[in-house]
This record gives structure tokens, C-alpha cells and sequence, in this order.
């Protein structure tokens, strides 16, 4: 407890006696996170199946994989967070309808089990049950599971594929919508936290979940390509480029109007949250999700859609802006959940937080739990390849 | 002619007993969300209704609430938990505030700001409020944090998944995570000792008198004449929390 | 049907058997005969020892001081006040001596002057100045009887 002794000397004002230790940490903020990033992700794959923007056929799979490394993930930091990791089960046996936590249980089992799982195993029956003749030993043995015994491969069968495949994607639309915007409203529902209490909150995670998915699958397609050593497909990345813009201008709206609103508005809590955004969160929300996490890619993706540059340049300021939006979705999870909690809900004072290096709440934790979706992700691409699906082949041919 | 107006009748009866069998379908999925319409059920009035009163007036700053609750529940010694505590505030003749809490209020108040810079000075004893439409109650997503039929707000601590979205949702700072336990911890309004026929500890040790409690629906209470001679208030109204804490003399400074 | 939901809808179907039956024995016995909660734990709270054991539980030995006590100026305070919870002492005074203060510091908790207290509740002094020849406010007053002054 030496570290509450510590924090203690760092108060500022007065705040309410209970209010010294931080009760979400580093791990809360990676949960809506890593949460945004399988919605954003997914939500850019059915732009593909469902609203047939086909130039972003090369990332319809590598999306939807890397939606479910992240929504395989996402559970962990939530769950270790917990004071009794083993009672997690009652949050599905005695849920508490009133409690906006307490249908996270069953969203997410939807969205893994009813969504993704669905969606990615009728677009790969196919090839799984081809996979499995083709190849041996414990990889054959693996592809016939994850074929569950459906190897029938008629037309009439694999039409089925398709067409209960794109029902799916189309309950799985509001389902990504859902999945993410309850996550806001977990926030945005507590009356007590003026600086959550917003009910522009589910729809500013939204979107930021947009931004953020869409900006990892263009960040992994270009990584991918490179390990690959295949030529990246310019016009998929440009209208990749196009989507991340637009859903980046309704982020940055809204998110102002909701800062606007507050500050028009002036309501009880206005000074302390004026010392807030100028004190404690100065850096992380003006600087990292401001100007990198926004104006800078902001500016150059409507750079690009007044003027394309040489496919030299596109390419690496593609990458940089994907990386600075990532960064900047990240502290704004961070300025939500920190932020919220720095101030006393007395008005009166701060509290600090201090992120450590170990123990469970530690950067060190939250830097494993934000690079084991990838080694998922690299796992899922070694057994499930998307460019040696047999339609990806014949398409190329 | 007949037949065809015995068909119609059948024709309609099936019409019917689709709808209403539709109706009770429907009914019965849209049944559990219900209970998401969050407001205050006052039960029937066989158990006792707890509030609190506390007259600001009367409060000493003594921090003997502070002692006996910790000493009473078990509540760790460290200046980071606490069910009850006291604040003291200091309004200075410029207009600005002080406000402190020296442990809780378990140490010494020690006035920082000279005699002839206070404008006021006075004590705030805080403690749960019980509030009939608690927000901490609200958001627990497994139940484990309920309110009894006595309208106190208590906490399961075998149940509690140490989640800490009722901390979040408290807006009175009333609740703390038990280091050891790992758990949500509150007042419990001393139910252990309300169940023996005692008074909760911190009302027991007030020198001055400063707290009472009683049952609302008994209209010859102490307490109904504390409310009704007194000119009472709650904290923080706008967030409509249904407290059940009524102070007497709360100046518009205490949060 | 196609053969992938002649697959998919079984398992469904048994992942949702399982889920209803693991939760038919996941579920505390008790839980939800008031409300969304487990009713026993009320009974888990009230069982709870108490550890203040109130003034009548102190006189039933210490009569004398009780006595004394209700006679003066402090009859409205609990033993327990001053001397804290007295659950373990009365089960076994000998080895659980309760605290007996005095000092200054310890009266001076409700007496010393603040602004914030009234004088028309408290008597209030200033610690640091009252009559300082003596360290300890029981060196002359009597706590039981506070004007009963010693030599």
C-alpha cells in the first residue's frame, strides 16, 4: 500500500477520502481499445460483403481475422482486472438488467461466437475442406475440425456458404454497432462522472472504434504485403485511405461538439474539468489525441483527396497517418478512463495516476496484452491464409 | 349460411388466440428488460424504511463517527477506506474555499487558515446515503450490491466480483475496494447491529447528538420531527438519487 | 436444409442446454427471493458480531463509574466514546485492557478551539495555553465528573 502513501502527498484540493487510488487502470483502458479495434475492423470487412465496395477485396479476410485475434483478447485485460476473476461467470448466470455492464457477457458472445466465428468459417469451409485433402499430418487433422464434418462441396452447398454468410454479415453490422456502442454507454451512463456523462459518449466510441479498426487493418495490409513481398493494391489502400478520412471527420465532429457542449453549457463541473483538460490531461489529449491522434491525419488524408502524390510518398505517409490515428484512438480510451477518474467528484481536487511497470495493472502487462492479438493474428494467417483461398487464386489467375 | 357464420366465428377465434398467443410471446421476451427501467419500488410498509439525519449545527468535528465505524466493521486502518468520515470546511472572507479531512477526520483538524481570514467554518460528517434510487445499486452488473427491504444499500461480499463500476458510479465517494477481501465495501448502516436492536455505532459514540436515524414510515419518529422542524437537504439533488441522508444546515458549498 | 445448419443448429442447440443447465446450478439458493440479490447475505451481515457494546453492558461491572458519569456534564456519552469498542474486554477483561486517555491532544479532539465549533455545543479551550504547569487534562479534571477538579 506504499504507493497509496505516495500518492497521497500528490494530491491537489481536497478530494473525497476513498478517491486516492484509481480504480480503473491501464487494462480498462485497453478494453474499449481493443474492442473498437475488432468493431472498426469488421465494420471495414462488410463494407466489402455487404455494401460491395469491391476495390477492398484484399482486406475483406485479413479484417476479419484480425477482428477475431483482438475479440479473443478482449476479454483477458477485463477479466484480470476483476477483484475475483472466478466469479466472472455470474456476470452471465444473474445478469442485472439494470446495469448497462451486464449484458457485456452475452454481446460478446454473440459477436464471437454468433458473428465472427460464423462469418469467417462459412467463407472458408470451402477451402478448409480442400486444405485438408491437400495437406498432412497435424495441420490435416486441424482443418478437418474447423470443417466440424460439413465437407459436402456441391455448388448447391457452397451457394449456401455465400448466401448464409452474407445474412450474418448483415446481422453482424448492427451487432459491431451494438458491441462498441454499449462500451461508450458504460461510460456515458454514469451520472455521477461528469466528464463520462455524455450521451454523445456511445456514439463518439463508435466512431473512434471506426477510425481506430479501420486504421489497423490498413496499417497490418501494408505490413503484411511487405512480409508478403507482394505488391500492395494502390486503389484498395486509396479507398481505404478515403473511408478512414470520412469516418475521421465525423470522430473529430463529434467529439468536439461534445467538448463545445460543455463548455457552452458550463455546467457544475465546468471549472474542474477546465483544470482537467488544461492540467493533468494537457499532453495527452491536446497533443497525442489532438494534433497526432486527428489534425495531422486529418491533413494529410485530405491532402490525398485534393492531390495524389507518387505511390512512393502515398505509401509511407498511408502508414504513418494508420500509426498516429492508432496512437491517438489510444489516449483517447486513456483521457476517458484516466481522465475520468483524476478528478474528485467533490469538484474540489485531483487525485493522481501513476502507471508502473509490473504487476498485473503495469505498462508491461498492457504491452503483452496489445501484442498477443498479433501473435494470434500471425497464427490464424499461417493456418488460414486468405491469399491461398481458392477463390482469392482463381480470381488472380 | 349458417356454416359460413360458424366459419367466420372460427375463422376470428383462431385470429384471436394467434394474437394473444403472439402477445404473450413477445410479452414474455420483452419481460426481462423491465427491470431496466431503473426507479425506486418503496416495498410494503411490514419493514422498517431507514434514513438519516444529521445536523450540521450539532457536529463537533470530534471524528469519534470516523473511529467507532472503522473499529466497529473492520474496515482497514490506512488512510484510504473509509465508511464514514468528516470533512471540515473553511469559507474564507475573500469567497474562496478550504475544505479538508485529516484522515478522515480520525486525526486532529488543524485550522490552516487564520481566524481573521474565515468568513465560516463548520463540519460535514459523511457517510452512505442510502439512497432509494442508488446509482451504485443501478450499474452492479451481478446483483451483488442490493438494497434490503429496509432501503439500506449493502454489499455481498461473497458474491462481488470486484468489478469497481459501483465505486465509478457513486457520486458521494462512499464506497472503496477492501484490500483484502477485493471487494466493493460500504456502510451498512451497522445492519448487524440494527438486527440486535442496537444503534450503528457512529450514532452511539456522537457526543453532540448530531445524528439520528429512523424509520421513515413511522410518521412519531425523532426523525420525522428532525425533518420537520428542520429545514433539510440533500446532497447533490440534481443527480436525483432518491438520498435518504437529510442534513440540517448544509451550506450550498458542501458537495 | 443445407448441410452446414443440419451442423451448426445441434450445436447451438447443446451450447445453449449446457448454458441452462450449468446456470440452473450456478445460481446461489437464495438469490432472488427479495430481489436481484442473494437474500442469505442479508442474514451473512446481521450476523455479524458487534463490537460496541453500549453503556448498560459497562455498568453491569462498572457501576461506580457509570454512576459517576450519568451525575456530570458527559451523562450523554457512551462509555465506548472515549474508551473504545468494549466487545473483546468484557469477554476477557483481564487480558483486554481497554485505553484510559487524557491527554490534551485526546480532549482536545471535541474541546479545542475551532471556528467550526459552536460554542453553544461544546465548551471549547485553547490546548495550548490552558493552564500548562500540568501535561494532562486529567492531571486536574475528573472525566467522569469534569468539574470535580483534583489537587
Amino acid at each position: 500500500m506504499e504507493h497509496l502513501y505516495e500518492m497521497l502527498k500528490q494530491v491537489d484540493g481536497y478530494i473525497y477520502p476513498n478517491e486516492i487510488e484509481l480504480h480503473w487502470g491501464i487494462l480498462i483502458v485497453l478494453y474499449p481499445y481493443i474492442t473498437g479495434l475488432v468493431a472498426g475492423a469488421f465494420i471495414l470487412a462488410s463494407l466489402e460483403r455487404v455494401f460491395k465496395i469491391k476495390v477492398l477485396r484484399p482486406t475483406y479476410h485479413l479484417a476479419l481475422l484480425t477482428a477475431l485475434a483482438f475479440l479473443l483478447v478482449a476479454i483477458l485485460p477485463l477479466v484480470t482486472h476483476l477483484g475475483h476473476p472466478f466469479r466472472a461467470y455470474e456476470i452471465m448466470t444473474t445478469p442485472h438488467l439494470q446495469s448497462a455492464m451486464a449484458i457485456f457477457g452475452f454481446v460478446y458472445l454473440w459477436y464471437l461466437m454468433v458473428v465472427l466465428l460464423l462469418e469467417i468459417w462459412f467463407d472458408y469451409r470451402r477451402d478448409l475442406v480442400l486444405w485438408a485433402e491437400q495437406s498432412t499430418g497435424i495441420k490435416r487433422r486441424l482443418y478437418k475440425i474447423l470443417t466440424l464434418g460439413v465437407t459436402d462441396l456441391s455448388p448447391k452447398t457452397i451457394a449456401w456458404d455465400e448466401k448464409l454468410g452474407f445474412i450474418v454479415t448483415v446481422v453482424g453490422i448492427p451487432s459491431a454497432f451494438l458491441l462498441h456502442g454499449y462500451v461508450g454507454f458504460i461510460f456515458g451512463s454514469i451520472k455521477a462522472n461528469p466528464w463520462w456523462s455524455s450521451v454523445l459518449m456511445p456514439v463518439i466510441f463508435l466512431l473512434s472504434a471506426m477510425v481506430s479498426g479501420i486504421a489497423m487493418v490498413m496499417f497490418l495490409y501494408m505490413v503484411v504485403s511487405r512480409i508478403r513481398k507482394v505488391k500492395i493494391d494502390m486503389p484498395c489502400l486509396d479507398e481505404i485511405g478515403k473511408f478512414l478520412f470520412m469516418v475521421l471527420i465525423l470522430d473529430f465532429t463529434l467529439e468536439s461538439l461534445d467538448q463545445v457542449h460543455r463548455i457552452y453549457e458550463a455546467e457544475e463541473s465546468f471549472e474542474i474539468l477546465h483544470m482537467l483538460v488544461n492540467g493533468k490531461l494537457n499532453i495527452t489529449l491536446f497533443i497525442m489525441q489532438g494534433l497526432v491522434g486527428t489534425i495531422i491525419p486529418l491533413a494529410i488524408l485530405g491532402f490525398f483527396r485534393i492531390h495524389l502524390p507518387k505511390e512512393k510518398i502515398r505509401k509511407p505517409l498511408y502508414m504513418l497517418s494508420g500509426l498516429m490515428v492508432l496512437v491517438g484512438v489510444f489516449f483517447m480510451r486513456w483521457n476517458v478512463v484516466i481522465g475520468g477518474q483524476l478528478f474528485s467528484k467533490s469538484f474540489l481536487g485531483f487525485t493522481n495516476f501513476k502507471l508502473g511497470m509490473i504487476g498485473a495493472e503495469g505498462y508491461l502487462m498492457a504491452i503483452f496484452w496489445l501484442v498477443l492479438p498479433f501473435c494470434i493474428l500471425s497464427f490464424f494467417l499461417w493456418l488460414v491464409p486468405p491469399w491461398k483461398k481458392h477463390a482469392e487464386a482463381e480470381l488472380t489467375e | 349460411m349458417g356454416n359460413e357464420r360458424l366459419n367466420s366465428s372460427r375463422r376470428n377465434f383462431i385470429r384471436k388466440s394467434a394474437l394473444l398467443a403472439g402477445t404473450l410471446v413477445v410479452g414474455s421476451a420483452v419481460k426481462p428488460f423491465q427491470a431496466m427501467l431503473f426507479a425506486a419500488n418503496e416495498p410494503e410498509k411490514t419493514m422498517p424504511w431507514y434514513a438519516i439525519g444529521i445536523d450540521i449545527e450539532k457536529c463537533i468535528g470530534c471524528g469519534s463517527c470516523a473511529r467507532a465505524c472503522k473499529a466497529e466493521n473492520d474496515v482497514p486502518k490506512e488512510p484510504f477506506f473509509f465508511r464514514s468520515w468528516v470533512e471540515q470546511y473553511t469559507i474564507k472572507n475573500d469567497g474562496t474555499l478550504a475544505v479538508q479531512s485529516p484522515n478522515g477526520g480520525i486525526d486532529d483538524f488543524v485550522q490552516t487558515v487564520p481566524e481573521a481570514e474565515i468568513f465560516k467554518s463548520f463540519f460535514v460528517p459523511k457517510m452512505c446515503n442510502h439512497c432509494a434510487k442508488s446509482p451504485c445499486v443501478q450499474v452492479c452488473p451481478v446483483g451483488a450490491t442490493y438494497e434490503s427491504p429496509e432501503g439500506i444499500v449493502l454489499v455481498d461480499e461473497k458474491y462481488c466480483i470486484g468489478c469497481r463500476y459501483c465505486i465509478q458510479a457513486c457520486p458521494y465517494g462512499c464506497r472503496y475496494l477492501h484490500p483484502e477481501k477485493q471487494t466493493a465495501d460500504k456502510c451498512t448502516l451497522c445492519y448487524h447491529r440494527l438486527k440486535k436492536g442496537l444503534n450503528p455505532a457512529c450514532f452511539d459514540v456522537c457526543p453532540t447528538g448530531a445524528r439520528i436515524y429512523g424509520d421513515l414510515h413511522d410518521m412519531n419518529s425523532p426523525l420525522h420531527k428532525f425533518l420537520k422542524e428542520h429545514s433539510t437537504q440533500v446532497l447533490k439533488p440534481q443527480l436525483n438519487t432518491g438520498s435518504k441522508l437529510f442534513y440540517n444546515g448544509l451550506s450550498s458549498e458542501v458537495r | 436444409m443445407p448441410p452446414q445448419l443440419k451442423t451448426l443448429l445441434p450445436v447451438l442447440a447443446v451450447f445453449i442446454c449446457i448454458f441452462l443447465v450449468a446456470r440452473h446450478f450456478l445460481i446461489p439458493d437464495s438469490f432472488g427471493k427479495y430481489g436481484h440479490y442473494r437474500a442469505n447475505s442479508m442474514d451473512e451481515i446481521a450476523a455479524l458480531p458487534a463490537h460496541h457494546i453500549g453503556k448498560a453492558a459497562c455498568m453491569d461491572c462498572h457501576d461506580t463509574e457509570a454512576a459517576k458519569l450519568n451525575s456530570d456534564l458527559h451523562s450523554g456519552l457512551t462509555c465506548e466514546v472515549c474508551h473504545g469498542p468494549g466487545w473483546q474486554h468484557m469477554d476477557d477483561p483481564e487480558k483486554n485492557k481497554l485505553s484510559k486517555p487524557g491527554t490534551r491532544e485526546f480532549c482536545g479532539k471535541c474541546h479545542d478551539m475551532n471556528p467550526a465549533r459552536r460554542t453553544s455545543v461544546i465548551h471549547q479551550i485553547d490546548i495550548k495555553t490552558h493552564n500548562i504547569d500540568r501535561a494532562n487534562c486529567i492531571d486536574c479534571h475528573n472525566p467522569h465528573a469534569v468539574w470535580e477538579m483534583k489537587d
